[in-house]
C-alpha cells in the first residue's frame, strides 16, 4: 500500500511531535490525553493471560493479525501507562511481524521518556515492549494461529 | 542560652549534602524517609575516613590499622547497645538489615525450637520481610502461621490476638510501626500477653527505631530488629538485638570465619556472642558509620525530632484532607510521621510520576505489604514520610504539586 508507513517513519513523526513540547507538563498531558483516548480493551482480554504484571500497575496487551499484518490493543489501570500503550500501538500497529521483532524502537530514548519510564521496574513499558515483540515473533513463526501468547 | 528549645531545621538540613540537589530542575523535596533516610555529613565522613585511614580486617589482626578498625567497630556496637537499651554488647548482632535479622531468628531459633503443630503469630500489618521468613520455616517444620486481624483503620484486633494465644503459641513476631500506614502497634501489651504463654517475641523495629524511644528492657521483647539506613546510617547494615540467654541457646545461622572458636575436620566449636552470629568479614565500614547516624539522632534528641515530625504530620494531614477525593489510610491518633493516602480515580503510579517531575520524592505502591493492601481493598497508596530535616514549606510544595498533578490527570 502506498500510504503504509514503516516503523522508522512513524518513530520520526513522534520524535518531531515531542520536540515541540517545551515543558514536561506538555509531554505528560499528551500521554495522559493519549491514555484517555485509547480504545477500551474488550474485557474478555483483560485476564491474567493477557496481563503484563509490572510492580505498580497492570497492563494488558492483546494482538491479532489482519492481511498478514500485526495489530495490538491494550489497556492499563494507570493513565500514563495507558498513554504509553497508545504510543506503542501508534508505532507498531499494522506492521509486519518481522519489522516489529527487529525494530530497536530507539524513539523512546529520543523523546526523553526512557529515563524515568523505562528504567525502573515499577512501570510496565519495558515489559510491554518485550511482550509486543514476543507476540509479533509468535505471529511470525505461526501466522495462522489465533491463540498466540 | 535557650537553644535547647529551638529546633533549627535549616541547620539540620545543612548537614545533609543531598538535600541541596535539584531533581528535574527543581529543589528536591525528599518525602520517602520511611524507605530510607538521607545521610548526614557525619556518616559520609565516617565512611571516607575509615577507607582513607584505617581500613583493615577486624578482631584478629595484630597491626595498628586492625586495632583501630576493631576499636571503631566495637565502639559502634556499644553505641547501638545504648541506643536500644540492651543489657550487654553481646546482645547486639550486626546484620545486613532488618530482613536478615528476622531471617536469622526464623532460621536459627525456628530450626532449634519449632515443632510440628507449633504456632507462630504475626499481624496483618507486616512487611513481607516479617511474613516470608516465617512461612518458610513454618513449611519446613510443619508449624502454623497465624495472623492477627485489623479493623478498617488498620488497628489490631487485640481481642482476636488474645483468643489466638495458647500453649501452642511458640513465637510472636510483630511490627512495631507499620511501614505502609505509620500506625504504632501496642507492642508492650503484645509482649506481656505473649510471655504469659512463654512465647518468644520479636519486634520488627525497622520503622520505630528512628521515631520512638526504644528500650528493649522496658519493652520486654526477646528480639528487636532494625536497619541502619532508616536511622540516617548507611545501607547494608542492620541490627538484631536478642536476649542473651536466648541467643546463647540458638545454633549459628551461618558458618565461616569469625564465628568459630576452634575448627577441626571432626568437630568445630563456635565462638561466643555476638561473634557466633557474625560469620565472615562483616560490613566494617558501614557498621562504623552507623555510629555517626545514631550520634546525629542523639545530638538533636529523639524527643525534639519527634516533636518536629509530629508538627509536620499534623500540618500535612490537615492540608491533604483539603484535597477533594483524598482519603488517608490509617488516619489514627497513634502513629508516626507517615501519611498514606489514596485519591478517587487516580492510580498511585500516575501520581508518583507527576510528583517526581516536580522534584518530589514519595513512595507509591503496595509498600511490600501486599496482604495488608488486599485486606484494605486497595492496590496501593501514595506515601509521604517525614524526617528530622523536612519543613513546613515542603509540605506546602507537596500539596501544590498534588493539586497540579490532579489537574493534569482528572
Amino acid at each position: 500500500m502506498s500510504n503504509h508507513k514503516n516503523i522508522t517513519t512513524i518513530e520520526q513523526e513522534l520524535i518531531d511531535d515531542f520536540s515541540l513540547f517545551e515543558t514536561w507538563e506538555e509531554k505528560y498531558e499528551y500521554l495522559i490525553d493519549l491514555g484517555k483516548k485509547l480504545q477500551p480493551l474488550d474485557p474478555a482480554f483483560k485476564t491474567e493471560e493477557y496481563k503484563i504484571k509490572g510492580c505498580q500497575s497492570s497492563v494488558w496487551i492483546h494482538s491479532f493479525t489482519k492481511d498478514g499484518l500485526v495489530y495490538f490493543e491494550g489497556d492499563s489501570d494507570a493513565i500514563i501507562v495507558r498513554g504509553l500503550v497508545g504510543l506503542m500501538i501508534t508505532v507498531l500497529n499494522g506492521q509486519p511481524a518481522k519489522e516489529i521483532v527487529n525494530s530497536p524502537l530507539d524513539f523512546i530514548n529520543t523523546i526523553g521518556l526512557s529515563s524515568h519510564l523505562a528504567q525502573t521496574r515499577s512501570n510496565g513499558l519495558r515489559a510491554m515492549i518485550k511482550q509486543m515483540k514476543l507476540d509479533a515473533g509468535a505471529w511470525q513463526v505461526n501466522p495462522g494461529s489465533k491463540n498466540v501468547q | 542560652m535557650e537553644t535547647a528549645e529551638i529546633y533549627d531545621v535549616q541547620a539540620i538540613r545543612a548537614q545533609f549534602p543531598i538535600l541541596s540537589r535539584k531533581v528535574k530542575g527543581k529543589d528536591l523535596v525528599y518525602l520517602d524517609n520511611a524507605a530510607t533516610a538521607q545521610k548526614p555529613v557525619g556518616v559520609i565522613d565516617s565512611l571516607v575516613h575509615y577507607y582513607s585511614h584505617y581500613n583493615a580486617n577486624i578482631h584478629r589482626g595484630l597491626h595498628t590499622l586492625a586495632d583501630e578498625a576493631t576499636a571503631a567497630y566495637e565502639a559502634s556496637r556499644m553505641t547501638v547497645k545504648e541506643f536500644v537499651g540492651a543489657s550487654s554488647p553481646d546482645e547486639v548482632i550486626f546484620t545486613k538489615g532488618t530482613t536478615e535479622s528476622i531471617n536469622l531468628v526464623a532460621h536459627s531459633w525456628g530450626k532449634a525450637f519449632l515443632n510440628e503443630g507449633d504456632e507462630i503469630i504475626i499481624t496483618s500489618l507486616e512487611h513481607h520481610a516479617n511474613i516470608v521468613p516465617w512461612q518458610m520455616i513454618a513449611a519446613e517444620k510443619k508449624a502454623i502461621l497465624r495472623v492477627i486481624p485489623i479493623n478498617d483503620d488498620g488497628i489490631l484486633d487485640m481481642e482476636a490476638f488474645k483468643s489466638m494465644l495458647g500453649h501452642k503459641t511458640k513465637f510472636v513476631s510483630v511490627v512495631h510501626v507499620s511501614n505502609a500506614l505509620g500506625i504504632i502497634n501496642p507492642v508492650e501489651e503484645i509482649i506481656r500477653l505473649s510471655h504469659e504463654f512463654n512465647a518468644v517475641v520479636l519486634v520488627d523495629g525497622a520503622q520505630s527505631s528512628v521515631h520512638l524511644d526504644i528500650d528493649v528492657q522496658t519493652l520486654g521483647c526477646d528480639f528487636y530488629a532494625f536497619s541502619g539506613h532508616k536511622i540516617y546510617g548507611p545501607t547494608g547494615v542492620g541490627v538484631l538485638y536478642g536476649r542473651k540467654d536466648i541467643l546463647e541457646s540458638m545454633p549459628p545461622y551461618q558458618g565461616g570465619g569469625e564465628m568459630i572458636k576452634e575448627v577441626r575436620f571432626e568437630h568445630t566449636t563456635y565462638n561466643e556472642l555476638p561473634f557466633k552470629f557474625e560469620a565472615g568479614t562483616p560490613n566494617i565500614a558501614d557498621v562504623i558509620a552507623l555510629k555517626a547516624g545514631i550520634d546525629f539522632i542523639k545530638t538533636i534528641g529523639k524527643p525534639a525530632i519527634r516533636k518536629h515530625e509530629e508538627m509536620l504530620l499534623a500540618y500535612a494531614t490537615a492540608k491533604l484532607k483539603e484535597i477533594a477525593g483524598l482519603r488517608i489510610i490509617g488516619d489514627v491518633k497513634n502513629k508516626v510521621s507517615v501519611i498514606s493516602f489514596v485519591i478517587d480515580g487516580v492510580h498511585p503510579q500516575d501520581l508518583a510520576i507527576l510528583l517526581d517531575n516536580q522534584g518530589i520524592a514519595v513512595r507509591t505502591g503496595h509498600h511490600c505489604t501486599q496482604p495488608l493492601m488486599h485486606r484494605l481493598g486497595i492496590v496501593g497508596t501514595t506515601r509521604a514520610s517525614f524526617a528530622a530535616y523536612n519543613t513546613l514549606d515542603e509540605v506546602d510544595l507537596l500539596t501544590q504539586a498534588l493539586n497540579k498533578s490532579l489537574k493534569m490527570l482528572l
